[in-house]
């Protein structure tokens, strides 16, 4: 990386990016802004959290305060068929899904990664908390950003070697309150504005409104049942409940239950009483290690089983198939299959995939 | 040359806008901080001014072969369009009961979002006369659909997406015979063809300045003297009472010194564009498959190729362009990254794919030879990439 590197930065208008930017630019690199817009429901494309109108004008503004070009790329087509696609499949299949994960290897990097070999770039930039490292074979590490609590690197386990080594995180060695400071000190509108939180295509709506409107065929009557199969009420289709969910089912008892199971192929809710929640152990497909090395041997690790989940302590046991099983010391109740089981060793993210199941097995 | 941070960067969009010739400059820096009076007013400062603006008029009006009181100053040539349009509209709906408007479908929005409002909020029946495969409107269609009740006719004069110069003189003709208003969108035509008002039989002429090296911000209507019209803008008696408002004395002495030197020499300079654009065009034809010319092959503005590409996003081909030095625009000139097929390419009988490929390269007085050999190197690697990423 030398000073007259070219480096696309993608643009949300948000204080995150907005800085990323400003730092680039400030380093003396050929910076171009751009904005990916995605798609949102028709009627709510100015609550879209990360690319409304107005968020693209105020990228324009910062753009244009740096001297640097922006653009904004039309992605709504492939958002829609790829990535809300993917929210309604996995719901309508029982499962929880994490959009942001697939997005980012597929929309975000996917995209702007072939608009910077497009335009000459050597890089691409943006505003996620997390930092890279060079091994001594010249392959890239990626590591949490120093400012634990902001901490993006779950986000970016999907990412791959040929992404690592030609992207760039200028944020991951600040923590939040000093990239606020530096967007005030540097006059950048975006230095108040919220972190966006929910689901960009969402618009602050509730999931199971979104999933009524977009995908009628999740509203799926069927039975819950106890452990033994004793019918104990009706449920409205799977897409509705999560794991561990105990308000809302709609059945009496005298003792408090629990949602401990989502049984799709019987279209089942499975509920039962407080100490049947959890599990020791989940198994993860679809596993992406950042290093491209399939570890041979079980090890321990740190782990996350969602993005603001705390880690965890566990053993991780690659299987040949690909397939990843990882055991807990104690069981978890929040095991949630269609989230992203992410392995950390101390600050290193070595790759992650999607839990596909969870059982107990001591 | 543009400012921006590469070390060249061509500007090819002439029909969006032009930088404002020096001489014009220096004409409009007076009417600032010295001779900054009121032309309204009686004294002497008010006196200079109104010199300074009925001079403008009168050269203008010369040039169109008018009278200097059918010269009204707007804001811009958009103001124009609307001036002519809902002041004739409504002035024949009231005195005469007329409720038909007649337009085409290729107009600028200025034109086409104004009578669609009328049709909305005022009942007038609109029609689109059909136009060919190169966006020309045939007289006799002129001919065959204006109705004793039409309250004003409208046929852009030459396309800004497409180039296609219209059969002006006629229309206004048969028009002119028929007792029905004429008006015409000059905005693009004005920068590049010979105006004149009598020759045309043109009853309202809308002009924006900045699109002949004038500033941005100023515009005229010549309207007939005899031609229907009401204010649309109601205040003062600036401009016969027709458009109140005191008058912007630099920006109307600056759009008639810049109408002045691009009429006097646009025959001229319509040879070197001529021969410019007719290479892009050749060449563009020639070396890149799948490409298409939109607008007619030579009645159309001296300055101006347009095409579309197949499989291409117009959007990325203009970012494309942009990084490798050369500032282009496409039919949807759109900067929201969410495209839609441009109405006037889709009324030449493109289908929206097709559309959405579309890529305008409009000459100014500087453009060189040596730029567009560049331009025409550089294109076909980048249509090529274009081409890759809408396949993605």
């Amino acid at each position: 990386m030398n000073e007259q590197s070219t480096i696309v930065v993608a643009m949300s208008g948000g204080v995150d990016s907005s800085v990323a930017a400003a730092l680039l630019v400030e380093q003396g690199y050929r910076v171009i802004g751009m904005m990916l817009r995605l798609w949102s429901e028709p009627g709510s494309e100015q609550s879209n959290t990360c690319c409304t109108p107005d968020s693209m004008a105020l990228s324009r503004r910062i753009a244009a305060k740096l001297g640097i070009p922006f653009y904004s790329l039309d992605a709504k087509e492939q958002f829609r068929n790829e990535i809300v696609q993917y929210f309604i499949d996995e719901y309508a299949a029982g499962r929880t899904p994490n959009p942001c994960v697939v997005c980012n290897r597929q929309i975000k990097w996917g995209v702007l990664m072939e608009w910077a070999h497009a335009l000459g770039a050597d890089y691409l930039a943006t505003g996620h908390y997390a930092r890279l490292r060079m091994k001594d074979d010249g392959r890239i590490s990626l590591i949490k950003g120093i400012d634990e609590s902001k901490d993006q690197s779950y986000m970016l386990c999907r990412l791959s070697q040929e992404d690592l080594q030609r992207s760039i995180f200028p944020l991951g060695n600040m923590t939040k309150s000093a990239v606020r400071e530096l967007a005030h000190i540097k006059g950048l509108a975006a230095a108040d504005r919220a972190d966006s939180q929910d689901l960009c295509f969402l618009a602050h709506q509730d999931y199971r409104q979104f999933l009524i409107r977009n995908s009628p065929g999740v509203i799926h009557p069927g039975e819950i049942v106890d452990r033994d199969g004793q019918v104990l009420g009706k449920h409205q289709g799977l897409a509705f409940y999560t794991i561990g969910q105990r308000k809302g089912l709609g059945i009496s008892s005298p003792v408090p239950l629990y949602v401990i199971e989502k049984d799709s192929i019987h279209n089942r809710l499975v509920v039962g009483e407080e100490q049947m929640l959890g599990a020791d152990t989940l198994v993860a497909e679809q596993f992406h290690w950042i290093s491209n090395n399939l570890p041979e041997e079980p090890f321990t690790a740190s782990v996350k089983i969602r993005y603001k989940a705390p880690e965890i302590h566990a053993l991780v046991v690659p299987h040949q198939d690909g397939k990843v099983s990882i055991q807990f010391e104690c069981p978890l109740r929040d095991i949630t299959p269609g989230q992203w089981v992410v392995i950390y060793q101390g600050d290193e993210c070595l790759g992650g995939g999607v839990i596909a199941s969870e059982r107990s097995i001591k | 040359m543009a400012m921006t941070k590469q070390a060249v960067w061509v500007y090819l969009d002439h029909a969006a806008t032009t930088p404002v010739d020096g001489d014009v400059v220096a004409r409009m820096l007076p009417y600032f901080s010295e001779n900054y009076g009121n032309p309204s007013s009686i004294h002497q400062a008010g006196q200079i001014a109104e010199a300074a603006v009925e001079e403008s008029r009168a050269k203008i009006a010369r040039i169109l072969d008018s009278e200097p009181d059918e010269v009204i100053f707007t804001g811009c040539g958009t103001e124009s369009d609307n001036l002519a349009l809902n002041g004739a509209a409504q002035i024949n709906r009231i005195k005469k009961g007329a409720r038909h408007i007649l337009t085409t479908p290729v107009e600028h929005h200025a034109v086409f979002a104004t009578v669609r409002h009328l049709a909305e909020r005022y009942g007038f029946e609109l029609e689109l006369l059909p136009v060919d495969r190169f966006g020309m409107v045939d007289p006799q269609e002129v001919e065959k659909r204006v109705r004793a009740d039409t309250a004003i006719t409208s046929v852009i004069y030459a396309n800004n997406e497409i180039g296609t110069i219209n059969p002006i003189a006629e229309i206004g003709q048969i028009c002119r015979e028929r007792e029905v208003p004429f008006h015409t969108d000059g905005v693009q035509a004005a920068a590049y063809l010979r105006m004149n008002v009598i020759r045309d039989n043109i009853d309202y002429l809308a002009c924006g300045a900045h699109k002949f090296y004038g500033p941005k911000g100023v515009g005229f209507l010549y309207c007939r003297k005899d031609a229907p019209i009401e204010a649309y803008q109601t205040g003062g008696s600036q401009e016969r009472g027709l458009r109140a408002g005191t008058h912007n004395v630099p920006l109307i002495v600056g759009m008639a010194e810049a109408f002045y030197q691009t009429q006097v020499k646009c025959q001229k300079r319509a040879e070197t564009y001529i021969s410019l654009r007719d290479t892009i065009i050749k060449t563009i034809l020639e070396n890149i498959p799948g490409s298409h010319l939109t607008g007619h092959p030579s009645q159309r503005l001296p300055n101006h190729a347009s095409f579309v590409f197949e499989g291409v996003n117009g959007n990325d081909l203009l970012i494309l362009l942009d990084q490798a030095g050369f500032g282009c625009s496409s039919g949807s000139a759109c900067k929201s990254g969410s495209p839609k097929p441009s109405e006037v390419l889709l009324a030449i009988g493109l289908s929206p794919e097709l559309a959405l490929g579309s890529l305008r390269v409009t000459l100014g007085r500087n453009t060189t030879q040596d730029q567009i050999t560049t331009f025409l190197e550089v294109l076909p690697g980048l249509i090529h990439h274009a081409r890759k990423m809408a396949h993605r």
